[in-house]
């Protein structure tokens, strides 16, 4: 994946690794999450030891605690686990809903500071949807923007939300596109705005990008309006390489293109920091199929695989990755939301026997 | 706080309520047969029979598809004069939009075509932006519709967008307080929830619709869009014949383009309407055809759907006269000038079955083609009524 990205980003990390005998295992923080999350996270880890992957799992919990000073928060030993492995692979969350609880995912956001989220969406061979020839990453900035948080009732009946915008975060977050795309062969870099409308704080997101565009001069770059985006991109998203977008925009974005290729059940996505990353599959807990060996590991898969080529692993990930596209494609082995009656261990067996 | 004594009299005193004596006309609703009162009490400049309407081509394709709309009206002997306002783009003369305004205040009805605004400078108000914020047209209607012969990936879509148009995202208010940190204010308020709140549920009433689902990020923004759908939640309730239900926003977009026909009626602030109204008309077939209303206590201003420029088809005869056609159309049912209205509906819905319509939306005509062809068929059905 970003090798070269993420060489710059992990510098302090890859010295760490070469200290280390070249057979040595990597350790990476495992969080299996809720719902069906305890069984894709076993399914992907058997995978891996079919396919031999050099990894060593440590599994935590990210259960909110009472700290001392009584306020929720992760607990410390997921948070050191993290900073020490500097990679993770987390299953879907469940937020309790209720006063006191920050959403989880925000919160390992602002810990970890992962500033960027990256979704590849691609037509899946076999998986047929209505949208044919998608190849697109969504790139989106993923701490400030819309999601700040920070919101007052100024008198009774009148609500504001601020939108914060600040230039070291778009200047991060574009870097970070335009190196991705170069990584990984990528052609275009579209930024997606409304600065006609939002003129200082998408005005700043888009000078930014301007500015880091001519910098690489041989990414080709355009900007486009968000509803000329969402229109084109129902009707014709072959158009679309790698788009770059603050906050809210890139979460609508994100869905939309997710949804293009067959939703969030099938869709990988990676949050990259300053210190790590985190890749997780983005569907939900979906606590009514839990525990009945009838999920769908293949988005948390495809996240490992993300994770793998960030390890530059790429040749293992690759692997996997066809492995896992081909039992697909096939057919046989397929779970409930594709279309077919497989269970989730029959689906990962099949994986695992293609390795 | 109103009982249910006539659907008449509740919507005026909600309407009172809410927006104060002037808007009671806007709880005039009457059916799609009758003339639909939005502002008709005080506002509409009728003299002698003939309506005066403001009509602000804009930038781009605009002048064009407005001048072939005078055209069509003229053969259908549409009893309306347009008073067309030229507004200056290049932002270095503010009069120019007020008087745009003033017009509208003065006739009541506007039609419109995308005004650009060529300076993103902050500070300076984007002109569409201060339209609808001046004359305080809080609700933006959009009915999305695939058509048989239009190709598109979704056959069964028949969605009504009703989008908040005055605040929210759109507020237009920013500020740099440390060099590099900028803010950017979205507002929510109370009575523009409510207001937009009682027009979507009688909206969806009056159009025969069952389902009303309210789009918001209430679980991220929780105070704001919180508010919204509180709002939304609570009047719902005085309409118990709708379904009423929240979505949230990314979810939405991600079954719109998997399911789109489980939607029937959505009710949004600003920006996700924008989103939403873009991703439903591309999956409609594209903005071609599309036009929307904008409502406010007192004016209507109509427009093509998606407030797009078009400026890459400038001059080139291609783009899509059916939007602005069927703005049109709005306008005249608007003023109660039904029978034209239908003459010329017609005219555009025998265009689109028989493919008689530019590439965009699957046919091979040109604009001056489709248009041509539209006349013909007034002039025949004009002909045939004598």
């Amino acid at each position: 994946m970003a090798s070269s990205v993420f060489r710059t980003l992990t510098a302090p990390l890859r010295h760490a690794g070469r200290r280390q005998l070249s057979t040595a295992k990597r350790t990476v923080t495992l969080i299996p999450g809720d719902g069906i999350g305890p069984e894709i996270s076993s399914a992907v880890q058997q995978i891996f030891a079919s396919a031999g992957v050099p990894v060593d799992w440590e599994s935590v919990d990210v259960t909110p605690v009472r700290g001392p000073d009584g306020i929720f928060g992760i607990p410390q030993s997921a948070i050191d686990s993290v900073n020490k492995n500097k990679i993770g692979l987390k299953g879907p969350l469940m937020t309790p809903v209720g006063k006191g609880h920050r959403s989880l995912n925000l919160a390992l956001r602002k810990e970890f500071n992962l500033y960027a989220n990256v979704r590849p969406c691609r037509s899946i061979d076999g998986y047929e949807t209505l949208y044919k020839d998608v190849d697109l990453v969504t790139i989106r900035e993923n701490t400030e923007g819309e999601y700040s948080g920070i919101e007052h009732e100024i008198v009774p009946g009148v609500v504001q939300s601020i939108k914060l915008i600040t230039e070291p975060a778009s200047m991060r977050v574009a870097e970070f596109a335009f190196n991705y795309a170069k990584a990984n062969g990528r052609s275009k870099v579209t930024a997606v705005h409304k600065a006609n409308i939002m003129r200082l704080s998408d005005g700043t997101f888009l000078n930014c990008c301007r500015v880091v565009a001519e910098q690489n001069p041989d990414i080709k770059f355009e900007e486009r309006y968000l509803d000329t985006v969402c229109l084109n991109m129902v009707q014709d998203p072959s158009q679309y390489d790698v788009l770059v977008m603050p906050n809210l925009y890139g979460d609508i974005l994100s869905d939309l293109c997710a949804g293009l290729v067959g939703g969030l059940g099938v869709t990988p996505s990676g949050n990259v920091g300053m210190g790590g990353a985190i890749f997780e599959s983005v569907h939900g807990t979906a606590p009514d199929i839990a525990g009945q060996d009838l999920a769908n590991p293949t988005a948390l898969l495809l996240s490992a695989v993300m994770m793998l080529r960030h390890m530059e692993l790429t040749d293992l990930g690759d692997r996997i990755e066809t492995a896992c596209f081909d039992v697909i494609r096939e057919g046989r082995y397929r779970t409930g939301d594709l279309g077919g009656s497989a269970k989730c261990s029959e689906f990962t067996n099949a994986i695992c026997d293609k390795l | 706080m109103a009982g249910v004594v006539g659907s008449t009299s509740l919507l005026l005193r909600t309407a009172r309520a809410f927006c104060g004596p002037q808007a009671a006309a806007i709880s005039k609703l009457g059916s799609t047969t009758q003339a639909r009162n939005y502002g008709t009490d005080r506002s509409l400049a009728r003299y002698g029979g003939r309506s005066t309407v403001t009509m602000l081509p804009g930038a781009g394709i605009g002048p064009e598809m407005m001048g072939h709309l005078k055209e069509v009206f003229r053969y259908a002997g549409v009893p309306v004069d347009f008073e067309e306002i030229n507004v200056d783009t290049s932002g270095t003369d503010a009069a120019s939009m007020s008087g745009a305004i003033t017009s509208i205040r003065r006739n009541g009805v506007a039609i419109k075509g995308n005004i650009e605004s060529r300076s993103n400078q902050p500070g300076t108000m984007s002109h569409n932006v201060e339209l609808r914020n001046q004359l305080d047209l809080f609700a933006y209607v959009l009915h999305c519709r695939s058509h048989p012969t239009v190709p598109t990936r979704h056959p069964e879509i028949d969605i009504v967008i009703v989008r908040q148009n005055t605040e929210g995202e759109y507020a237009m208010m920013e500020h740099e307080n440390v060099p590099g940190v900028i803010e950017s204010l979205k507002v929510i308020t109370l009575s523009n929830c409510e207001r937009l709140a009682r027009f979507t549920f009688d909206y969806a009433l009056e159009q025969g619709r069952k389902k009303v689902t309210a789009i918001h990020k209430a679980n991220i923004m929780k105070l704001s869009d919180g508010l919204f759908l509180e709002t939304m939640k609570r009047v719902a309730k005085s309409y118990p014949s709708l379904e009423f239900s929240g979505m949230i926003v990314d979810n939405c977009c991600m079954q719109m383009v998997s399911r789109p026909e489980q939607f029937d009626v959505m009710v949004m602030p600003n920006l996700y309407g924008t989103v939403v109204s873009n991703v439903a008309c591309g999956l409609a077939g594209g903005p071609g055809i599309m036009s929307g209303k904008n409502y406010g206590a007192k004016y209507a201003v109509f427009e093509p759907g998606t407030r797009n420029t078009g400026s890459a088809m400038v001059g080139k005869n291609i783009a899509n006269p059916l939007a602005m056609l069927n703005a049109g159309c709005d306008m005249l049912g608007h003023l109660g000038l039904h029978q034209h209205e239908q003459l010329i509906r017609q005219a555009v819905e025998r265009a689109i079955c028989e493919r008689i319509t530019t590439p965009d939306a699957g046919g091979n005509q040109t604009t001056t083609n489709v248009v041509q062809f539209i006349i013909d068929d007034i002039k025949e059905n004009t002909r045939a009524a004598r």
